[in-house]
């Protein structure tokens, strides 16, 4: 009787990253694909790899692969690509589809210990939320080595025999970082900015305004505010909570608003608007920023909800208060 | 300048009973919130930690105790809003924020 043997299948790559790569790696940071940018799991080659060539793990989300494929110019590598349902590895490695399962599982499909005579898989140490590596050793017998927190450290990890330096450990947030991050915060506010024009022309159409240009940029800016300006400033605005950093920032804001439209020298501006928008703007801010924990690198979930059972309900009253004035005003 | 969230939050709790300085806390751990002294480890700046778990998943010997979960507000809003345990799950609507 004759015992048949899968196929080894391997799926080669490289290391240069084409004008379509780049594009969707853009497309994704504004949202349009996002969830759909995928490369299919197994296992793949950079360059020549051969049996004695490192094995890096990653995620299916092809802008990790492509952030870790594009570090690895003149390095014969493999690459195990997880099933992580297109998501990141950081993040999957919190929800557990960057896990010990999915490794054991994936290893087992391609069947590394075919391909390679050593027994080492290199797991970026993001991905070590969703892994036990001594579990992975005791089902496989591959011993796992936590690589660089970033991919462009890689080269550096693999020419020292595989150890990482303090600072290779470390997750960093710069500006930049924050930066890249901020468009998707913008497009995700942009259903309920529409909602909220489309219900200032209602209340324009019934007599209730008129809401016009002011209220328009007085409330783009506080949108900035809270998605761009407050995630990228973070460090330097004082105080520890979000939300609290994008109210600062709003109420820097509101007060240059009024300034702008002469209050308080126009006597026509009435206070109470000018009061509305000391009260709507700053909590608006507020709110988006608060949002932005779920793209940082540091915060807690004990955290997060200690600032969230003050902060919600502080913007609920203050937005409503604010809403009540403005309305009031309109109406003498 | 560093980015420091909340002080005296964190969850994470380590037995020194249990450890055996294997150090590999101190290896996954982002924020660098161990140290190993005297082949024991050591909670070096307890404010820093996220609660990702890490440590939690790749140590041995169960020394290390977190109670992890997902420091993202909308996460949370929409666990209120569903009654549901909070978790990183963006993938539904026009992409919402969080990873």
């Amino acid at each position: 009787m004759e015992i048949s043997s899968r196929e080894l299948k391997i799926i080669q790559t490289s290391a240069e990253l084409t004008f379509n790569d780049i594009l969707g790696t853009w497309k994704a940071r504004w949202g349009i694909n996002r969830m759909n940018f995928k490369v299919e799991p197994g296992l793949y080659s950079v360059g020549k790899p051969d049996s004695n060539s490192p094995v890096l793990v990653s995620a299916n989300y092809k802008m990790s692969f492509d952030s870790l494929r594009k570090e690895l110019m003149e390095v014969n590598a493999w690459i195990l690509v997880l099933d992580t349902k297109g998501v990141n590895v950081w993040c999957a490695a919190g929800k557990g589809t960057f896990g010990t399962q999915e490794l054991l599982n994936r290893m087992a499909i391609v069947q590394l210990e075919k391909v390679v005579s050593h027994r080492t898989v290199i797991v970026p140490q993001l991905g070590a939320p969703g892994i036990s590596a001594h579990e992975v050793t005791k089902f496989s017998g591959f011993k796992v080595v936590y690589g660089p927190v970033r991919a462009k450290d890689l080269q550096e990890f693999l020419k020292s025999g595989m150890k990482a330096t303090a600072e290779m450990r470390r997750v960093k947030f710069t500006a930049y970082d924050r930066l890249v991050l901020t468009p998707i915060e913008l497009v995700g506010t942009s259903k309920v900015s529409l909602m909220i024009f489309g219900v200032l022309f209602l209340l324009n159409l019934l007599g209730l305004g008129p809401f016009g240009i002011v209220d328009f940029y007085a409330y783009i800016g506080a949108v900035i505010i809270g998605c761009v300006l407050t995630p990228v400033l973070l460090p330097w605005i004082p105080g520890s909570p979000f939300a609290w950093k994008g109210w600062l920032l709003g109420f820097i804001w509101a007060v240059t608003v009024n300034i702008l439209n002469g209050w308080t020298a126009v006597p026509q501006y009435s206070i109470l608007r000018a009061l509305g928008y000391i009260f709507i703007l700053p909590p608006v801010s507020a709110y988006l920023a608060m949002n932005f924990t779920g793209s940082s690198t540091f915060t807690s979930f004990s955290g997060v909800l200690k600032e969230m059972r003050k902060a919600v309900p502080m913007i609920i009253i203050l937005i409503v208060v604010g809403i009540l004035l403005v309305l009031v005003d309109s109406f003498i | 300048m560093k980015n420091r969230y909340l002080k005296n939050v964190a969850t994470l709790k380590l037995n020194s009973d249990q450890c055996r300085g294997c150090g590999r806390c101190f290896e996954v751990c982002p924020h660098n919130v161990f140290i190993i002294e005297d082949r024991k480890s050591v909670i070096l700046d307890k404010d820093r930690c996220m609660e990702c778990g890490a440590c939690v998943k790749n140590c041995p010997f169960n020394a290390i105790e977190v109670k992890p979960g997902v420091g993202c507000a909308y996460a949370i809003i929409m666990g209120w809003l569903t009654g549901t345990e909070p978790s990183c799950d963006c993938s539904g609507g026009s992409g919402d924020n969080c990873c």
